[in-house]
């Protein structure tokens, strides 16, 4: 038996250490590099979560007079008026849709032609591809399509595991929407527009794009930058997930329909194994 | 544990069926009359679970293949459009993309299963055996498929595993540009993913066949892992005890995967793999999936490629000769003192290096993922010798008297 101790120790010794060296370094890490987002409210967190149509629609006026001057947004037009969107109204999205200028063609002479946009047409690109962005920019801006579920930061550990369950603050599914609020937070320095303080590296290529006041708000909602940057970031996350509402409200009724089938599937199997000893 | 057919066709059709092809008697036979030891706990219903996220993998697997295109520069597009446009689209990919985290969190439950009741040992080895090739097919599947959405982590996870394989002597590099199909992971590369992706399902369906057919041949084991002595008094029939058990099962192990689909469908996920492939830009993390890592963890705690290779692959191949590693007498842990706490110890080694694995190839991980691998090897190396130094428990004669026995000491709990 003293083998099968030292055994024991050894395993339970090496273990041990290795957890001990796993985490004794994480804080260290944590603190050179940029801080971690804070956790912001959002309706369509939770499992009962919606998104909210106002806000939905001002973070669009905000996508379309500052974002998509750089950035694409590689959705169809016609999305606004979907349900669980920002549902703009039928004639509102033809009259939007007829405001671009979209390419098309080839015609039956060959030739490609201009007309008015439609509904089904995806939001015009700013510039024809990546490379004119870069040459023009610095650098191609992302498209804007799927950049809120294409963030996230560094949960670590114990913390990722609660962002999946329901516990009071668990079920953390939004770390996008609170990468871009924090990043378009994070231009503390004057001197230097393009310094983010949550930006990996601190150097981020997009210089302050939105400032208090700069977008007009048309129904009372006051126009700072912190608005904006919940708003345009709750539109974000509509933009990536656009079937969060139906997902939600369907998961609910799955989820009661599941539980009251395993009660009796329980007591069918307890009926069923009464009258055997196992 | 067949032999004991009762199928007695009455009805006219059904017997000139069974003159030309008895299906149906055999089906009768394996999933009706079928004798199951009384004993089984709830981990015996894994292998339920296991046939349900198979069938749902394919089912959800087609219905998706109807819409995607697999094409290097349509691939992540076409799937926007299965999320945004194709009805259902969203349901279908995240049951899918979220059904291969719980097909592998099942099957990882049913390995350990397996582990704690000794239920590798003679006579399943076969039926083991079988289990580790399913395992293998279950991970190139899982690969092939995290790289058809041809986001930022399906290529760069491509690119790292194929690359692999440039490790093996003389041919590596050959064989890499084989694999690719040109001199680095392209459409080709994507195109043949595609395929294999599709056909391996069906791979491991014949497979799981078999299986099930040396599962029949030998009989289950049990939580004692005593072996059938008298059918009557040990086993009872499949249906209805194990078909309303697996069920039971089978519909709570449902509220876990819907959970995943419907409220944290991007949880096991990458975020990066939002971002359509770029070859000229490479993450700072390229990390599998998470029912990888473990084996990652171990790929990347050895300095020399070839090596590291070796051990990843040997990590997985060493599970094939269980059978013959372990030479206790005793099939259970519940009667192995020793081996129950070693058991427990290869549990936290695993979800340690599956932490490691998950981690940026920097100190403190690098040391700590070495330790942990030398203590995954560690646990196969030491289990034939565990039984000279392990006095294990005396073991009950037969299923019954093991149930007896359980019952009594509920009720001298229950007195007290």
């Amino acid at each position: 038996m003293t083998f099968a101790k030292t055994l024991t120790k050894v395993i339970g010794a090496a273990t041990l250490l290795a957890g001990v060296v796993a985490l004794s370094n994480l804080t260290a890490r944590a603190e050179e590099e940029q801080p971690n987002p804070t956790r912001q409210q959002w309706t369509f967190a939770g499992a009962f979560g919606k998104y909210d149509k106002a806000q939905l629609q001002r973070g669009f006026k905000i996508y379309k007079e500052v974002c998509s001057n750089c950035h694409e947004l590689h959705i169809p037009i016609r999305t606004l008026a979907q349900p669980g969107g920002p549902e703009l109204s039928v004639d509102e999205v033809k009259a939007l849709a007829a405001s671009y200028t979209v390419k098309d063609g080839p015609n039956s002479s060959g030739e490609m032609f201009d007309r008015p946009g439609r509904p089904s047409d995806y939001f015009p690109a700013p510039f024809a591809n990546p490379e004119a962005a870069a040459a023009a920019l610095g650098s191609a801006p992302p498209d804007m399509s799927l950049l809120a579920k294409a963030r996230k930061y560094e949960r670590g550990f114990p913390a990722f595991v609660f962002d999946a369950l329901p516990v009071p603050g668990g079920m953390y599914q939004e770390l996008g929407p609170d990468y871009i609020y924090a990043i378009l937070h994070g231009y503390e320095k004057d001197e230097d527009p393009n310094w983010n303080a949550y930006f990996p590296g601190h150097k981020i290529a997009m210089a302050k794009p939105l400032t208090d006041g700069q977008v007009d708000y048309t129904d009372g909602t006051p126009a700072t930058l912190d608005q904006y940057a919940k708003d345009v970031a709750s539109f974000l996350y509509w933009a990536a997930e656009p079937t969060l509402e139906d997902r939600k409200s369907l998961g609910v009724k799955v989820m009661i329909f599941l539980l009251v089938l395993s009660c009796l599937m329980y007591f069918t199997k307890r009926t069923i194994w009464s009258d055997v000893a196992h | 544990m067949h032999g004991l057919s009762t199928f007695e066709p009455k009805n006219g059709v059904v017997k000139w069926l069974e003159a030309r092809l008895p299906i149906l008697s055999f089906g009768y036979d394996s999933f009706v009359a079928y004798p199951t030891p009384k004993n089984l706990n709830y981990w015996w219903t894994f292998g339920a679970i296991l046939s349900f996220m198979l069938i749902a993998q394919i089912v959800t697997g087609v219905v998706l293949t109807m819409h995607y295109t697999p094409e290097a520069t349509m691939a992540f597009s076409s799937v926007e459009k299965i999320m945004r446009d194709v009805n259902w689209g969203w349901l279908m990919r995240y049951a899918h993309a979220n059904g291969a985290s719980m097909f592998f969190l099942a099957v990882y439950i049913h390995m350990f299963r397996g582990l704690y009741y000794g239920s590798y040992k003679n006579p399943r080895e076969v039926l083991w055996i079988l289990g580790v090739i399913i395992f293998l097919l279950m991970m190139a599947t899982g690969f092939m498929g995290y790289v058809l959405p041809w986001g930022q982590m399906s290529f760069w996870g491509a690119t790292v595993i194929t690359n692999l394989f440039s490790a093996i002597p003389l041919v590596g590099d050959q064989v890499t540009v084989w694999l690719w199909g040109g001199y680095s992971v392209d459409n080709p590369t994507l195109n043949r993913f595609f395929a294999l992706h599709y056909l391996l399902p069906f791979a491991i369906a014949a497979v799981v066949g078999l299986h099930v057919w040396a599962l029949h041949v030998t009989g289950q084991n049990n939580p004692d892992g005593v072996d059938v002595q008298d059918i009557k008094k040990d086993c009872v029939p499949f249906t209805p005890h194990a078909t309303m058990k697996d069920g039971l099962g089978v519909t709570v192990f449902l509220l876990l995967y819907c959970w995943f689909i419907f409220f944290t469908p991007n949880y096991l996920g990458d975020a990066d793999n939002y971002i359509p492939a770029n070859p000229m830009k490479t993450p700072p993390h390229i990390v599998p999936e998470w029912y990888f890592l473990p084996f990652y963890a171990i790929l990347r705690s050895i300095p020399d490629k070839l090596m590291g290779v070796i051990a990843m692959f040997g990590a997985i191949a060493v599970l094939a000769f269980l059978p013959w590693l372990d030479t206790s007498k005793v099939r259970s842990a519940k009667y192995r003192p020793l081996y129950k706490k070693l058991f427990w110890g290869f549990v936290l080694v695993g979800i340690g290096l599956g932490y490691c694995g998950a981690m940026p190839a920097a100190e403190p991980y690098v040391t700590a993922s070495r330790i942990l691998s030398v203590l995954y090897f560690g646990f196969f190396a030491v289990l034939p010798i565990l039984p000279k130094f392990e006095r294990t428990l005396p073991v009950p004669a037969t299923i019954a008297e093991a149930v007896l026995a359980k019952s009594e000491s509920v009720k001298t709990a229950a007195a007290k």
